[in-house]
């Protein structure tokens, strides 16, 4: 129990939570504004990962897959948008829970059918597979470093975005009081699918950039997509502060609990326990998390409608 | 016969047929030879026992729980754990599964009742990926690998649970059963009061409706048989794994009952046999049989917005 090993994993939580953001802002957006539950945001980072893993492979080059990749997942979003999911905005929760998840299955199968049943591998840029030594004697991975910059970058543009622009107004005005704004004039349809268009490619730059650290693999996406409900809920519906927030707490609770849980029962209740329990805990902390925050704060930490 | 939209009265001219129907199918399949479907028809009405306990809250009580897969598991553990500890009547262990699937529904049902919408099927889905979580972890009972059970249940009687036609019986005497009280439950006042707290929970409590603990009750039972299918899902695979409780398996439930029809007394039933059904059909065509499900799901959604059982209602024959 050393300072560094705090410190190294509070980097991986912030890494991870930040990506984890990247998924939850545009579900939270399409959540607040179009009261539209979509299990196959999910899928949309799998495809991303997917297409990113592919074209960098085939060019050889980290960043061209990257970009290419992003800008595919993004029109996919939109296509998506314009030929499915624009006819669930209206109906209740329970046809959007069914038809999105109708959608994740066509998409695991699609991609199954394409890519093959094996993870796909994926390699990191060379000029980041090294260690950085931050402070004397602690070294952290460069890529994982890449990663935090990245993310710390996109989650400030996409404040920017929504807190400073015009489009940002209008989206906040949407998610809410849809109505409302629509009458003040807002094209609530094109500003949601420009909004899908956003949220897709940010599924597709956090499937990139995990990729080279978890597996590329059909289901990649719905594992994190539970992750990501867990910290729209706990941040509160339509929110985008409350997404950061909720994506950095549950970034740092999860790595905290997988490294930290284990350790501790280690040393309160000897290694027998820990192995059995350590796991088990650690696994359940953050969704223990969400039944505190939902059970003190019924409608999340941030909630955005009235 | 029935006056009131909140009446969903079992109609001998439909219940009656569809019974003689069932329990001729494995006289029937095996005329034609064809007695590996008399498990797959064993599975349908586990799975529309489940289903159906799900429709009990989701579709008269307004509660979309994410999380109904969880105590199916308990309920299939429940049979497992006791037949690791040498446990093999299913006197014991089926009833056993009940209780747990019913304590864990009221513990869970307690915390997250609190909440609504959006916010409740979350908590749900959270405390079912706890449970989840919790019996992937725990080595003594499998973990990740889950238990193998050694044998069928034991019910005696003459009874051989270990026959697939003798199995499918019990399940089919266990279902319709349940079945029948679930009925009679949702024509009670019980029911009716489940369904106006559906309709506009603030006016029931206005009318002096203690809602929470209808409510309560309800997510209970529906949890208790949950619990009873998970023990007949046990027996029937002779295996149980934490893959029963997966958040999956919860929204498969969950597509069942939309599919068959929110709300609609043989909802789960149809959904369940039509989704299964689909499956053993697809999976004779394709390895790719996901693809198709997908469609046809997809197709269901945008075609007939309330279930296939709306068709039905539309030309006035349920």
């Amino acid at each position: 129990m050393t300072g560094i090993l705090v410190l190294e994993q509070l980097l991986n939580g912030l890494q991870f939570g930040l990506m984890l953001f990247l998924l939850a802002a545009g579900l939270t957006l399409v959540f607040g504004i179009m009261d539209m539950i979509n299990l196959a945001h999910g899928s949309l980072y799998m495809v991303g990962a997917y297409l990113i893993a592919s074209i960098a492979a085939a060019s050889g080059s980290f960043w061209l897959g990257l970009a290419g990749g992003v800008a595919a997942t993004a029109v996919i979003g939109v296509l998506l948008e314009l030929t499915v999911l624009r006819r669930l905005y209206e109906r209740d929760h329970l046809s959007q829970v069914l038809g999105t998840f109708a959608i994740l299955l066509m998409a695991n199968e699609g991609v199954r059918m394409i890519w093959g049943s094996q993870p796909v591998p994926m390699a990191m840029p060379a000029a980041l597979s090294g260690p950085v030594e931050l402070l004397p004697g602690f070294s952290y991975p460069a890529y994982r470093l890449f990663i935090i910059g990245v993310g710390l970058a996109v989650a400030l543009l996409l404040y920017l975005l929504v807190t400073r622009t015009r489009v940002g107004m209008q989206v906040r005005a949407g998610a809410s009081n849809r109505e409302m704004a629509q009458a003040m004039g807002t094209n609530v349809r094109l500003l949601f699918t420009a909004l899908f268009a956003i949220g897709a490619a940010l599924c597709a730059v956090a499937g990139g950039m995990l990729g080279p650290l978890l597996a590329v693999q059909v289901g990649m996406g719905e594992s994190i997509l539970i992750l990501a409900f867990v910290v729209i809920v706990i941040g509160g519906i339509g929110s985008i502060r409350g997404a950061l927030l909720g994506a950095l707490l549950v970034g740092a609770v999860d790595t905290a609990g997988r490294t930290l849980v284990p350790l501790l029962f280690g040393q309160l209740l000897g290694p027998a326990a820990a192995a059995t329990a350590g796991p088990a805990v650690a696994s359940i902390l953050i969704y223990v998390l969400m039944a505190a925050v939902l059970f003190w704060k019924p409608r999340g930490l941030f909630p955005s409608h009235g | 016969m029935s006056s009131s939209v909140l009446d969903h009265r079992l109609d001998p001219r439909i219940a009656i047929p569809l019974l003689v129907l069932l329990a001729a199918l494995p006289l029937g399949l095996d005329a034609v030879g064809e007695s590996f479907y008399i498990g797959v028809a064993s599975r349908i009405l586990i799975f529309a026992l489940a289903a159906t306990s799900l429709n009990l809250i989701l579709g008269f009580g307004g509660m979309v729980s994410f999380g109904h897969a969880a105590f199916v598991g308990m309920g299939a553990y429940t049979v497992g754990i006791l037949m690791q500890g040498g446990v093999v009547s299913a006197w014991v262990a089926w009833p056993a599964a009940f209780v747990v699937g019913g304590l864990f529904a009221f513990v869970i049902g307690l915390v997250s009742l609190r909440t609504q919408g959006v916010y409740f099927i979350m908590i749900t889905l959270a405390f079912a990926q706890m449970l989840f979580y919790l019996m992937a972890s725990l080595k003594t009972w499998g973990g990740d690998d889950g238990l193998s059970l050694a044998s069928r249940s034991r019910v005696g009687l003459g009874l051989d649970l270990g026959s697939d036609t003798q199995f499918f019986y019990v399940v089919l005497a266990v279902g319709s059963l349940v079945f029948f009280f679930i009925a009679r439950l949702l024509n009670a006042r019980f029911g009716h009061v489940l369904q106006g707290i559906r309709e506009n929970e603030t006016r029931m409590a206005a009318l002096g409706f203690a809602v929470f603990r209808y409510k309560l009750i309800a997510f209970t039972l529906a949890g208790a048989i949950a619990g009873l299918a998970g023990a007949l899902l046990a027996n029937q695979g002779n295996f149980v794994s934490p893959a029963l409780m997966q958040w999956s398996q919860s929204g498969m439930l969950m597509v069942m009952v939309i599919l068959g029809g929110v709300g609609y007394l043989y909802g789960g039933l149809v959904g369940a046999a039509v989704f299964l059904l689909l499956e053993e059909v697809l999976v004779g065509y394709t390895i790719h049989w996901q693809f198709g499900l997908g469609a046809v799901l997809l197709a269901v959604v945008l075609l007939a917005p309330n279930g296939l059982l709306s068709l039905l209602r539309r030309r006035g024959a349920v």
